[in-house]
């Protein structure tokens, strides 16, 4: 069954026939052509897929494309501007908060989400704010320390 | 051309805290994993696996999938027999290698096992034809326990080997009777190492593409060994290795499950060659957990012998080593590599060690980050603890006493290494010191007097890196490296290496700069494809820098060799040096750029005597020794006893990588590895029912740490170079995992010792430290 969807994404408006039963990350990456958000496990466990969906940040395995329709995406392609980073890209890369870099999309999501809500969290209030996006590599401690120095920044 | 401008300004960025030149594709989300690549044509492959741990294959009924519209192709265990058994790499003696097809034939031995495949157009119909495939089995009785699979009567996984056992290997040093016969105390332990399932955030995937035109396959494939893949996928399929490419894109995560060679490599593979069209299999996360090899899974039975004053004199083990139901590349060579590092940093040189190999009907055992070593530091770990609290001596004191000296060095251990180098106290010391462990032991009894549970744990531990010597590996263990210098003296390196997370695009830059006299951004390091990179081995066992470090090291000395001869031919002067980005004469301070002189190379019009043209040199480096890191990780716990919740009241790593490249870098490896160290401590534990069920099958259930359940790591270094290699660099990679598991449980087992605790097993979950404490209070 197809369906007819418009979503602005990353501030461009598009509009596209698909099933109704397609995931937003498939959308995303295999419509869209968007791979920055990527799938780790599909039950929304991990966050590797998190995208902003009208300024909230969501997993976007765990919900149908269609869902989106009427609505507004940002995706990690979307948060440098004008070829500037956004502070919290910036940050990971100043404090070394990723490494195989298969999370940091999502990761970057969730902690520029954290920050919007929280301007000056503690690290336990980090910790819990990006607590649904899983990290194998770096022990999330250079993490801590990358939106911990965004905040500052965006202070 | 010769000009006399001022050298360039170089700085010295070996030992730098720099940020990564590979970050900025990684978080802008503009980097290519497996998954973001698309071929035109491209088809999508799902996989039909058992869900029964041991069955008989009675019938595949795949007419439904075949007639779903979309589907293009349904392969069988029967039309993939002639495709090669998966590789083993590993040559014990006496070693029994079942034939491990790529699809299922008559039998499946482990839940997960692949049965079929299915290929269409999209993946969503892929997914539904396979859910449309109906496999009738006959389900037979499973070993899923390795211990239970060793008793007689139990289900046999392969029945040609009704004993399960599928080695048995024996190492010894020094005279363990005399050792025994002399000690004034033996302590025994069983001490497990549980099955862990590692867990990259990105599963497995492969996209392989036949040109039939060319006869020649492009795979696209998610691993840390490229060259290795290639040469092993190219003799599955009887392809010549000229006509098969290994492309590896940006990789989500390794740690050792990607160290390996696939059944579905090989299987896209030969479904792409029979279609014609490129196809792709991304691995789901369930997926993942059943078919991607598992870590760990020890039993080690141990005694340890020593005097009443601590000297350690001696070590027996006994080893039971849950194979799982398949050899995968490295299977059984795993549990070799514990017996290795047995003796830990200590001077007794009296060991006796028996692996028995175990099969399963369960997923594969394989190298999960630090692949046999953590195993042994585990054990050894605990062991001098519970020595150390069977003669009532200080943890601290017993190592102190025991460790093998500066001036030791290189020590030859009794399971036959040679370390290298090592001031083993020092990180102990530094420890101590930096834990402040005097008035940590102060607190500690006042806490107790107050009813508290805290908890003081150390553990040192070596490691063995930078794999390998050749002779000691299964596939050659040197690594290697192209440096090129463009015309435009721009500098590629090409490493054989396959970094995949850790960095080397910027610690290789680093190296690369420092030695050519050029900023960072001159260099770009380029790794993971074949038909580009000269042959290498990969990255695993803590080698990339270890290994491909000195390989480029190498490289470039023989690149500024040639570089001076151009100088000398550029400046008209045999009294030339190479300095800071250019040939200096000494006598005239005439001076020629690297661009200047790559140019001369390229353009060809005069040659230095008996010269080649162009800018280019390669170098295979087989190293003389594998490098021993060590170090010392000081944990302090605090248990909560109404829940029997841990809560890591600090954690203090100093570890002793030899020289640092990238102090940013290092840091964030040791927190990775402790984070994995820490998730076998306390949370992740692969549970097997009696039918060989997976019950800890998905994310849900198998407990990686989140950020949350991690302390703050106060992570310190010292440096002891080694003397195995010009850079002085050991390696990092498996350090904090090895090092923490060990200090947690030590700890954890301190703060319980009050109520009689002399040993538990890991996961140390709430329920297990609360049933503890229950039986304490009651006792």
């Amino acid at each position: 069954m197809k369906r007819t969807i418009t979503v602005t994404i990353n501030g461009e408006t598009r509009s596209d026939e698909i099933e109704a039963r397609l995931l937003l990350i498939h959308y995303l990456r295999e419509v869209v052509g968007l791979t920055g958000a990527h799938i780790g496990c599909e039950t929304s466990l991990c966050g590797a897929c998190t995208v902003e969906l009208d300024g909230k940040a969501v997993k976007s395995c765990t919900m149908f494309a269609v869902q989106a329709n009427g609505r507004s995406l940002t995706t990690i392609e979307g948060l440098a501007k004008n070829g500037e980073l956004h502070p919290v890209q910036e940050a990971f890369w100043n404090e070394h908060g990723l490494q195989c870099g298969f999370c940091t999309p999502g990761m970057i999501m969730a902690s520029k989400q954290l920050l919007e809500r929280n301007p000056n969290p503690s690290e336990g209030e980090i910790r819990h704010g990006i607590e649904g996006n899983l990290c194998r590599c770096t022990g999330y401690q250079h993490i801590v320390n990358a939106v911990r120095t965004a905040a500052e920044r965006m202070k | 051309m010769a000009t006399t401008a001022a050298p360039p300004a170089t700085g010295k960025l070996v030992g730098k805290r720099l940020r990564r030149k590979e970050d900025p594709r990684l978080i802008t989300g503009t980097a290519t994993y497996v998954d973001d690549i698309k071929l035109p044509g491209m088809h999508h492959a799902c996989i039909v696996r058992s869900p029964y741990a041991a069955a008989r294959i009675k019938s595949i009924d795949a007419k439904a999938a075949l007639e779903t519209p979309g589907v293009v192709a349904v392969y069988t265990g029967a039309d993939t027999k002639e495709v090669g058994p998966v590789p083993c790499g590993a040559s014990l003696p006496g070693l029994r290698v079942p034939h491990h097809y790529i699809l299922a034939t008559d039998r499946v031995y482990f839940v997960g096992h692949p049965v079929a495949v299915v290929v269409a157009g999209d993946k969503y119909v892929a997914r539904d034809a396979a859910d449309s495939i109906e496999v009738d089995y006959d389900v037979l009785p499973a070993a899923a326990d390795p211990e239970k699979a060793l008793t007689p009567g139990a289900p046999a996984v392969h029945p040609e080997w009704p004993d399960n056992t599928a080695f048995t290997y024996h190492q010894e040093g020094g005279d363990i009777a005399q050792a025994f016969a002399e000690a004034d105390v033996i302590v025994k332990q069983r001490i497990t190492s549980q099955r862990l399932i590692p867990t990259p955030m990105e599963t497995r995937g492969v996209v392989a593409d036949w040109k039939p035109g060319d006869k020649a396959l492009t795979l696209y494939s998610s691993t840390q060994i490229p060259h290795l893949l290639r040469s092993l996928v190219a003799g599955m399929l009887g392809l010549a290795e000229n006509k098969t490419r290994v492309v590896t894109p940006e990789v989500g995560g390794g740690f050792g499950c990607k160290l390996n060679v696939y059944a579905e490599e090989a299987l896209m593979s030969f479904v792409s060659m029979k279609l014609g069209k490129p196809v792709k299999w991304i691995e789901s996360r369930r997926e993942n957990y059943v078919a991607t090899i598992h870590g760990r899974g020890h039993v080690d039975y141990l005694e340890i012998a020593a005097k009443k004053d601590g000297t350690i004199l001696g070590l027996k083990l006994k080893l039971i080593q849950d194979l799982g139901a398949y050899h995968q590349l490295l299977t059984p060579v795993i549990p070799t590599l514990s017996v290795l590092m047995m003796p830990g940093l200590y001077r007794f040189r009296n060991v006796t060690a028996d692996i028995v190999g175990v099969f399963t009907n369960c997923v594969p055992t394989d190298a999960y980050r630090g692949a046999g070593r953590p195993e042994a530091t585990h054990a050894i770990e605990r062991m001098v603890d519970m020595l150390a609290a069977e003669l009532k001596l200080d943890p601290a004191d017993i190592r102190l006493k025991n460790f093998i000296q500066p001036e030791e060095f290189p020590f030859a251990t009794a399971t036959g290494l040679t370390y290298d180098s090592g001031q083993y106290d020092l990180p102990l010391r530094k420890a101590l010191e930096i834990g402040g462990y005097a008035a940590l032991r102060a607190e500690q009894q006042t806490a107790r007097v107050a009813g508290k549970l805290m908890g003081i744990g150390i553990a040192t531990y070596g490691e063995i890196c930078a794999f390998g010597p050749s002779p000691a590996t299964p596939a050659g263990g040197w690594e290697s490296a192209t440096v090129k210098v463009d015309p435009d003296g721009k500098v590629t390196v090409l490493t054989g290496s396959c970094h995949h997370g850790q960095g080397e695009e910027t610690t290789f830059a680093q190296i690369a700069a420092d030695e050519l006299g050029i900023g960072l951004d001159d260099v770009v390091v380029f790794r993971g494809d074949t038909a580009i990179v000269q042959y290498g081995i990969g990255t695993f066992g803590s080698r990339g820098t270890a290994v491909g470090g000195p390989a480029l090291y190498y490289a470039l000395q023989n690149l500024k060799k040639k570089l001076k001869r151009y100088g000398e031919s550029a400046l008209g002067s045999d009294d030339v040096r190479y300095e800071a980005g250019q040939c200096i004469c000494n006598k005239t301070g005439k001076t020629a750029s690297l661009a200047q002189l790559a140019g001369a190379s390229y353009r060809a019009l005069k040659l230095p005597p008996d010269e080649e043209p162009g800018m280019q040199t390669t170098f295979f480096w087989e190293p003389p020794n594998f490098t021993f890191p060590f170090g010392a990780h000081l944990v302090v716990t605090e248990i909560d006893r109404d829940t029997g919740r841990i809560e890591i009241k600090r954690y203090v790593a100093v570890d002793d990588c030899g020289k640092i490249i990238n102090p940013l870098i290092v840091d964030g490896q040791v927190h990775g590895g402790v984070a994995q160290g820490l998730g076998q401590a306390l949370y992740e534990q692969v549970v097997y029912d009696d039918n060989g069920q997976l019950l800890s099958g998905e994310l849900t259930d198998y407990a990686i740490p989140k950020a949350t359940m991690m302390p703050w790591v106060e992570s310190h270094h010292t440096e002891t170079p080694s003397p195995v290699n010009p850079l002085g660099v050991k390696g990092v990679g498996e350090a904090g995992t090895i090092g923490c598991s060990p200090a947690v449980v030590n700890s954890v087992v301190d703060a319980l010792s009050s109520l009689g605790v002399r040993h538990l097993d890991m996961p140390l979950t709430p329920e297990k430290i609360w049933n503890v404490i229950q039986q304490g209070a009651r006792a």
